[in-house]
């Protein structure tokens, strides 16, 4: 057999390979455990793990794994580390390698079906298993649990309870913290479009050429490499709703996505919202509309068109030939989409509520600075809103906005938003923060950025709480985490450790 | 008549009384910022000077004292920011790279509800600043915030036409790096600054040449005469420096004209802390909460604070107001508690080390007897984000009061409680 005299850590070679996800189905599968979703929703991967559960079960389907080398190499390779022999670092990015070794499997087949056992044995630890421990555990679905214990295998949630009630497995790795909270959400940030250099080639959330182009994609800008990511994941926040910024009459789409790798298996929702702007921010961005009824009406013929456009797609006559702008509004005329309308003065909330009524869209109301004076208005229309971060400079923003929100029952979270200056994100960890210290209780402002945020984003299924099933997205501190002086110290995404310091 | 004269006698006796009404704070944890602090104080003010702070027992209340009961609270001392934008609708323009006749005090309106915003945050005193976007912006304001119809009442200086009212704006990096008559150059900037301090050299020389000679006096020329000031040590010059190798700038004009300098916002100090250090100039740092926005901030961090004072550098924080807003600047400080800084210099970094920087510290920064009476009383320890500001006091005079409802909107906002302000370098939006 090839070797080489380098050895690599082999859970690092297995994430260089993105595989994790496939060894590690393949063995829940081994042990009859649920398959990992994402594995499943990619077919391509199925083969490969059939093949490997094949193996499990010492039947002779290796072809189909020799023809996929690219996976075929990573298994390798753990059996290689099975039998402490060294790992072919490159092994990944050479697929004659495979070649090599999958005849080398050939050649042991004395022992193949004992490499198997032990490679079994192997992945079985490289599956994430994680017992976090807290002193208080939020879990955004029934209070707080006092020394609460959340068990993590895989990307999600196994279990969650009191440390006395349940027993931590075997080889769970144990991470302990003061507050555990579920994975934080920010509910409308321009991280990722908007770059922290603030220089035109890394500030890709605003096009300025046309006040409406709905098509814009925010995947199609979204870097998941900016340095901004990166630092506001290490404060908890895990998930994103981002993309086109307020400023034009509608500035395109956003789209939701957790804070780390690549958008690979990332992405939670690639189309989220379409992004509406109200007010005179859009006219001081451009020539048209010059005034807040110009841009009502060329907002409104604008819907017209798209329902025009929907009515003769949906009929019998010629279709028409494909129109983005039109497909993405006819998404949001179909309520398929919500329109997220930035309107922050009482004159445009009012605007955004008569605008949605007329085309009967699901409406997100964003910023909405002086929602305070149009309460029993945004009631009745039953729209919920995501709040302008506590700490933007607004002159009619106030701390006490949520806290009157939540008296009147209107369902909000809070956002980071857009800023054009310095800093170039806020945190949503410390906008919320200022929510609890004016007028709102600890846990509904932290509701305000997990639970009560996945449920405006739609989300609420996967993320937003500390619950059996979801994703195993957690932030864990070192005490209240709002308080200015306390650290996060640990940051798990879909099961994987992102962040890990000393928690005291 | 005989009543008339008795009531005025009471009523002249009633204004003595006021006059040299002495308040008395019981019970109140105080945070003197001079390393002491205690449990269950007594701070004593005689109309606008501190006349007792200390422990219980040192000090027995007069009969005719105010007693106000502040079990539970916290009193530090009023908070010092060496750097802001408040009182102003904006500060700058394109006319010249150097500007150092511009007098930033021409344009401030006492009036100016971001004043308030400065009074809910418990900041007292106050350095406002010119700019930005110039080399050398103009005279910056040394203030009070108390309330006052004109500005004269607010300054700390008494002589707004003769006296030094306050520092000199500079800046280097790239906020001033712009079009012509602007630098385009990192190089071309220090040059700037250079040719006009060898002209004001020369313009010094002749000055002293004179030696009070009125006959042999150069004309007056008010664009020198401030740094005719700088240059004998008279006025500070207040630098907004972000880069490692711009601060290296700043350090070396130093070193060749002989200027008091304090480095503003520092982003990248703590790349070069060591030098800072050596060149002894003190920094005052800008805590915001992510970095980048503008190229020379990318490398800012909350640890700056921490490097800086761990290398002996003496350390303030600013608000930059509108950067940050006026009612967070104990966050600033608290931001950089969080990157490791001791409680106790977070404090100093609010109110003595940034009194130094402005020269007042004999005056303000620290609850001593003698000292003006600005404090701030808290409902808990100032570095929580659930404690709140329940009073500001400038000059022994209450000036904000939580439980007031017209100051309550100044701390909450909301019903356009405060203008909108566009911190903006030019002709074009800021990038």
């Amino acid at each position: 057999m090839t070797k080489k005299t380098k050895n690599v850590v082999i859970s690092s070679e297995i994430e260089k390979c993105h595989s994790t996800t496939v060894i590690s189905s393949a063995i829940e599968k081994c042990h009859s455990k649920p398959v990992i979703s994402s594995a499943r929703e990619k077919s391509y991967f199925s083969v490969v793990i059939s093949s490997a559960i094949e193996k499990c079960h010492s039947k002779p389907v290796i072809s189909s794994v020799r023809e996929k080398s690219y996976f075929s190499v990573v298994i390798s390779s753990a059996i290689e580390k099975c039998h402490s022999k060294p790992v072919i670092s490159s092994a990944c990015e050479k697929s004659y390698f495979s070649v090599v070794i999958s005849s080398e499997i050939e050649k042991y087949h004395s022992t193949f079906i004992t490499a198997i056992f032990i490679l079994l044995f192997f992945t079985t630890s490289l599956l994430s298993q994680i017992a976090v421990k807290g002193e208080k555990v939020y879990t955004m679905n029934g209070g707080v649990i006092e020394n609460g214990l959340v068990l993590i295998e895989g990307n999600q949630i196994k279990n969650v309870g009191s440390q006395s009630g349940i027993n931590i497995p075997e080889n769970f790795k144990v991470i302990e913290g003061k507050f555990v909270t579920p994975g934080l959400i920010d509910s409308r940030s321009v991280v990722g479009l908007a770059g922290v250099y603030n220089q035109k080639h890394d500030q890709d959330q605003l096009e300025k050429s046309d006040p409406i182009q709905p098509e814009l994609r925010a995947i199609d800008a979204y870097n998941p490499r900016e340095e901004l990511v990166e630092w506001i994941r290490e404060f908890g926040i895990t998930t994103i709703n981002t993309g086109h910024a307020p400023g034009a009459l509608i500035s395109g789409q956003t789209m939701i996505v957790k804070t780390y790798g690549t958008l690979q298996n990332t992405i939670l929702d690639t189309i989220s919202m379409v992004s509406f702007s109200l007010g005179k921010e859009v006219s001081s961005e451009f020539k048209v509309p010059g005034s807040r009824p110009k841009g009502i009406a060329m907002l409104r013929s604008k819907l017209y068109e798209a329902k025009a456009y929907l009515e003769k797609q949906n009929s019998d006559d010629k279709k028409s030939a494909i129109n983005l702008e039109n497909e993405i509004l006819a998404k949001v005329l179909k309520k398929e989409v919500p329109a997220l309308i930035t309107a922050d003065k009482a004159v445009d909330i009012l605007g955004a509520l008569r605008l949605a009524k007329e085309f009967n869209l699901e409406l997100i109301l964003d910023g909405a600075e002086e929602s305070y004076m149009v309460l029993d208005e945004i009631k009745e229309a039953e729209v919920p809103i995501i709040l302008h971060a506590s700490m933007s400079r607004l002159e009619s923003g106030s701390f006490e906005t949520a806290s009157k929100l939540q008296k009147a029952g209107i369902p909000f979270a809070i956002q980071s938003g857009y800023e054009s200056y310095v800093p170039k994100t806020r945190v949503v960890l410390f906008e919320a923060a200022i929510l609890a210290a004016n007028g709102l209780s600890f846990e509904e402002a932290l509701a305000s950025i997990t639970i009560d945020a996945a449920k405006i984003l739609k989300i609420d299924d996967k993320v937003g709480s500390i619950e059996v099933g979801k994703n195993a997205d957690i932030a864990i501190y070192n005490g209240d985490p709002f308080e200015y002086t306390t650290h996060c110290c640990g940051v798990i995404i879909d099961g994987k450790i992102m962040k890990q310091d000393e928690c005291k | 008549m005989n009543r008339l004269f008795r009531l005025s006698f009471l009523y002249l006796l009633f204004v003595f009384a006021l006059n040299a009404q002495i308040n008395v704070f019981i019970n109140a944890e105080i945070m003197t910022a001079t390393g002491v602090n205690y449990e269950n104080g007594i701070l004593a003010v005689n109309g606008s000077k501190i006349e007792y702070v200390g422990s219980q027992n040192g000090y027995s209340i007069p009969e005719n004292s105010v007693v106000i009961d502040t079990k539970g609270k916290v009193i530090i001392p009023g908070l010092v920011d060496t750097h802001s934008h408040i009182g102003l609708d904006w500060g700058f323009d394109n006319d010249s790279p150097t500007q150092p006749d511009l007098r930033i005090l021409d344009a401030i309106d006492p009036f100016h509800p971001t004043f308030n915003r400065a009074r809910a945050g418990g900041i007292t005193t106050v350095n406002v600043m010119p700019g930005s976007g110039h080399l050398m912006s103009g005279q910056t304001v040394y203030l009070k915030t108390k309330h006052a119809k004109t500005l004269n009442e607010m300054l700390i200086t008494k002589d707004i036409l003769n006296g030094i009212c306050g520092g000199m704006k500079m800046a280097n990096g790239t906020n001033s790096i712009r079009t012509k008559p602007f630098p385009g150059t990192r190089a071309k900037s220090a040059a700037i600054i250079r040719e006009l301090f060898y002209e004001a050299l020369e313009y010094k020389n002749k000055i002293d040449d004179a030696n009070g000679d009125k006959s042999k006096m150069p004309e007056r020329n008010i664009e020198l005469e401030p740094l005719v000031e700088i240059l004998k040590g008279d006025r500070i010059v207040h630098h907004h420096t972000h880069r490692a190798d711009d601060i290296m700038t700043v350090l070396r004009l130093k070193e060749e004209f002989g200027f008091k300098v304090v480095l503003h916002h520092v982003s990248e100090g703590w790349k070069v802390a060591e030098e800072i250090a050596k060149a002894k100039v003190p920094c005052s740092i800008i805590v915001v909460d992510s970095p980048g926005g503008k190229l020379e901030a990318v490398g800012l961090k909350f640890e700056t604070a921490k490097i800086l004072t761990d290398a002996g550098v003496d350390v303030a924080f600013h608000t930059d107001d509108w950067i940050t807003d006026s009612r967070f600047f104990l966050r600033s400080a608290a931001l950089a508690m969080r990157a490791g800084l001791s409680k106790e210099k977070a404090l100093e970094g609010l109110t003595i080390a940034g009194a130094r920087m402005l020269e007042l510290n004999d005056r303000i920064g620290s609850l001593e007897k003698g000292k003006d009476a600005d404090f701030v009383i808290l409902s808990g320890d100032p570095f929580s984000v659930y404690s709140h500001i329940e009073s500001t006091w400038a000059d022994g005079v209450k000036i904000f009061d939580r439980s007031n409802p017209e100051d309550y909107k100044y701390a909450v906002g909301g019903y356009k409680a405060y203008p909108r302000f566009q911190h903006v370098h030019g002709e074009e939006e800021i990038r």
